[in-house]
């Protein structure tokens, strides 16, 4: 495991979380911590293993293409007051 | 009356002994006085709660209503509910009421439950202690020095603390479980599936489930009955014949094959949690029960591999907190990428933060194969090895955790100790089996230990009866923490 302070802003970069240079350091060392807890996996023989992404074997269902849903724009954008005229505000991205 | 059943409280509002409001107004006086100390709830809303009271009263009144009719019930707060502020244990959502309710909310609703107000939890239920939530620490209220476990350490200090007749939890490791062991009261977590997930805020999704925290096996299979069934709104959600999951409460056990896996008996586990686990075996062998022992080899994988999956999904999950169309929003920022940032450094706490970076890095290019398909495949070795073991017993038992509740701060510094204290409870959420935790003793400071039973895929009703029938036997189950007034 090579998790180098770089990684770090990398992956915060990534997942878009802001960090200071403090919290970059101490997220490095439990990182690090984190990760030689996880690296006991690596020595196992997974040859021929399928991977298991459920519990449950499931094949995705599907439905008629209809509408089934009502219009409740404006109850669902009562969660937020950066609105105007039934959009969403945020800082302008195209100069 | 807080020590009633379910079934009792049914009873007696059915009589008219009490209404429905004076039960739920008995539960919200307990929680003006207890929670300041105990801070089991984020939220109470007597209006709401009292008016969901009335209602259930004039269904009473006309002879109608099912088992849970005017049965005040607490619900985690990380189940949408209309109108109710639900904020998931986070800055990030700490202003959202949400516009809708979860199925399992609307069940409850159905069946006529009165919701007492929004329970307590670790940040987005990823903790084992409950000291992650941004609503602050929750006492056990056992010994208030130590921690209810978590992340429904909300929810089981509420059971605990009689704040309410039930709850629910959700576990996603072991958060329902875990804090069940820990505040001596019990707790199932269902088969993957067979609680709907809408509506319920995403941390794992391959390995979220909700279920019922209660007193006893009974009241859990009540509670059990109104939150299973298919949702088409979650595409994980399984079509299955309706169960009455109490149907077998009162089967006698003679010919029931315990499996006791070794793994989950070997070094780390206290000697008084032991003493108490052989204890509640020793009862089960009166019972008629025959043990076998039984061994999962992978086990001891599964606290890595969890922490491989539920950070790579959590990262996933957790990407539309973004602060544009609800939740939490910075104050200032200088473009669109600096708002995101901000807004997710200022809205998520450090253990959120540390799990998304986790998941984000094993899901990053060039690490994929190494680890998240590496942990995939160890997954299905691990559901493998309980397929193996449910060839040779019909129950598989063990402790629920390795010790009784540790001090709030204890394992606060160092994630890699708080983790391991759900070394019993993981794999099984891994296998997506069904799993619960039922008061089987006290330990030498005279905390709780929870026994935990797992079952094969969808065999909650056998579950539910082994249980029930070991509580017909003790009375470790109706135990109550001293501080406590009745």
């Amino acid at each position: 495991m090579s998790l180098s302070i770089g990684d770090v802003y990398k992956i915060a970069r990534l997942a878009r979380l802001g960090m200071t240079e403090q919290e970059a350091e101490e997220a490095h060392t439990q990182l690090l911590s984190i990760f030689s807890l996880i690296a006991e996996m690596q020595a196992v023989d997974t040859t021929g293993i399928l991977p298991m992404s459920h519990a449950q074997d499931l094949t995705q269902r599907l439905r008629e293409d209809v509408v089934t849903e009502k219009d409740e724009r404006e109850l669902f954008q009562s969660t937020t007051s950066h609105i105007k005229n039934g959009l969403y505000l945020v800082p302008q991205v195209i100069e | 009356m807080i020590k009633f059943s379910l079934l009792q409280l049914g009873d007696a509002l059915r009589s008219k002994k009490i209404s429905s409001v004076e039960l739920t107004q008995l539960y919200l006086d307990r929680i003006a006085a207890l929670n300041p100390e105990l801070n089991a709830y984020i939220t109470v809303n007597e209006e709401m709660t009292l008016a969901q009271a009335r209602a259930a009263d004039v269904q009473l009144k006309q002879g109608e209503g099912g088992a849970l009719t005017g049965i005040p019930v607490a619900q985690k707060d990380i189940f949408c509910a209309a109108g109710w502020r639900t904020t998931c244990g986070s800055k990030m959502l700490s202003n959202f009421v949400s516009p809708y309710d979860a199925h399992v909310i609307e069940q409850f609703n159905r069946a006529g439950a009165v919701n007492l107000g929004k329970t307590n939890m670790d940040e987005f239920a990823m903790g084992s202690s409950n000291e992650t939530s941004y609503f602050g620490i929750v006492k056990n209220p056992w010994n208030h020095k130590t921690v209810p476990g978590g992340s429904s350490g909300g929810s089981a200090t509420a059971v605990a603390a009689r704040l309410c007749a039930a709850a629910t939890g959700t576990d996603t490791g072991g958060s329902i479980r875990q804090p069940a062991a820990l505040c001596g009261i019990s707790g199932l977590k269902p088969t993957y599936g067979v609680v709907s997930r809408y509506g319920m805020i995403a941390f794992a999704s391959s390995l979220d489930q909700a279920g019922p925290m209660a007193h006893s096996a009974e009241d859990l299979a009540l509670l059990l009955n109104v939150m299973a069934g298919f949702d088409e709104r979650d595409s994980t959600s399984i079509k299955c014949e309706t169960t009455d999951y109490a149907q077998d409460l009162s089967k006698p056990l003679s010919g029931l094959r315990i499996g006791l896996p070794k793994e989950f008996f070997a070094a780390g586990l206290g000697a008084d949690v032991a003493r108490a686990i052989e204890a509640s075996i020793a009862e089960y062998r009166k019972l008629g029960a025959t043990v076998v022992d039984v061994s999962l080899p992978n086990s001891r994988l599964s606290i890595p591999v969890y922490y491989v999956l539920a950070p790579a999904e959590a990262s996933s999950n957790l990407s539309r907190f973004d602060g544009v169309r609800y939740g939490y929003r910075a104050l200032e920022y200088t473009n669109l990428a600096d708002m995101y940032e901000k807004s997710r450094a200022q809205g998520f706490g450090e253990e959120v933060k540390r799990r998304i970076m986790i998941g984000t890095y094993v899901l990053s290019h060039g690490y994929y194969d190494a680890y998240y398909l590496q942990a995939q495949k160890i997954r299905r070795l691990i559901a493998q090895d309980f397929s193996d073991a449910f060839k040779q017993c019909d129950v598989i038992m063990g402790p629920t955790t390795p010790t009784t509740a540790f001090n709030l701060g204890e394992k606060g510094d160092d994630p890699v100790q708080m983790y391991l204290s759900d070394i019993y409870t993981i794999a099984v959420n891994l296998a997506g089996l069904p799993g619960m935790s039922i008061p089987a003793g006290l330990g030498d400071s005279g905390m709780p230990i929870g026994l935990q039973i797992i079952g094969n895929y969808f065999d909650e009703a056998r579950m539910l009866n082994v249980a029930h029938q070991y509580q017909q036997v003790t009375d470790w189950h109706t135990r109550m923490p001293q501080h406590v007034k009745v």
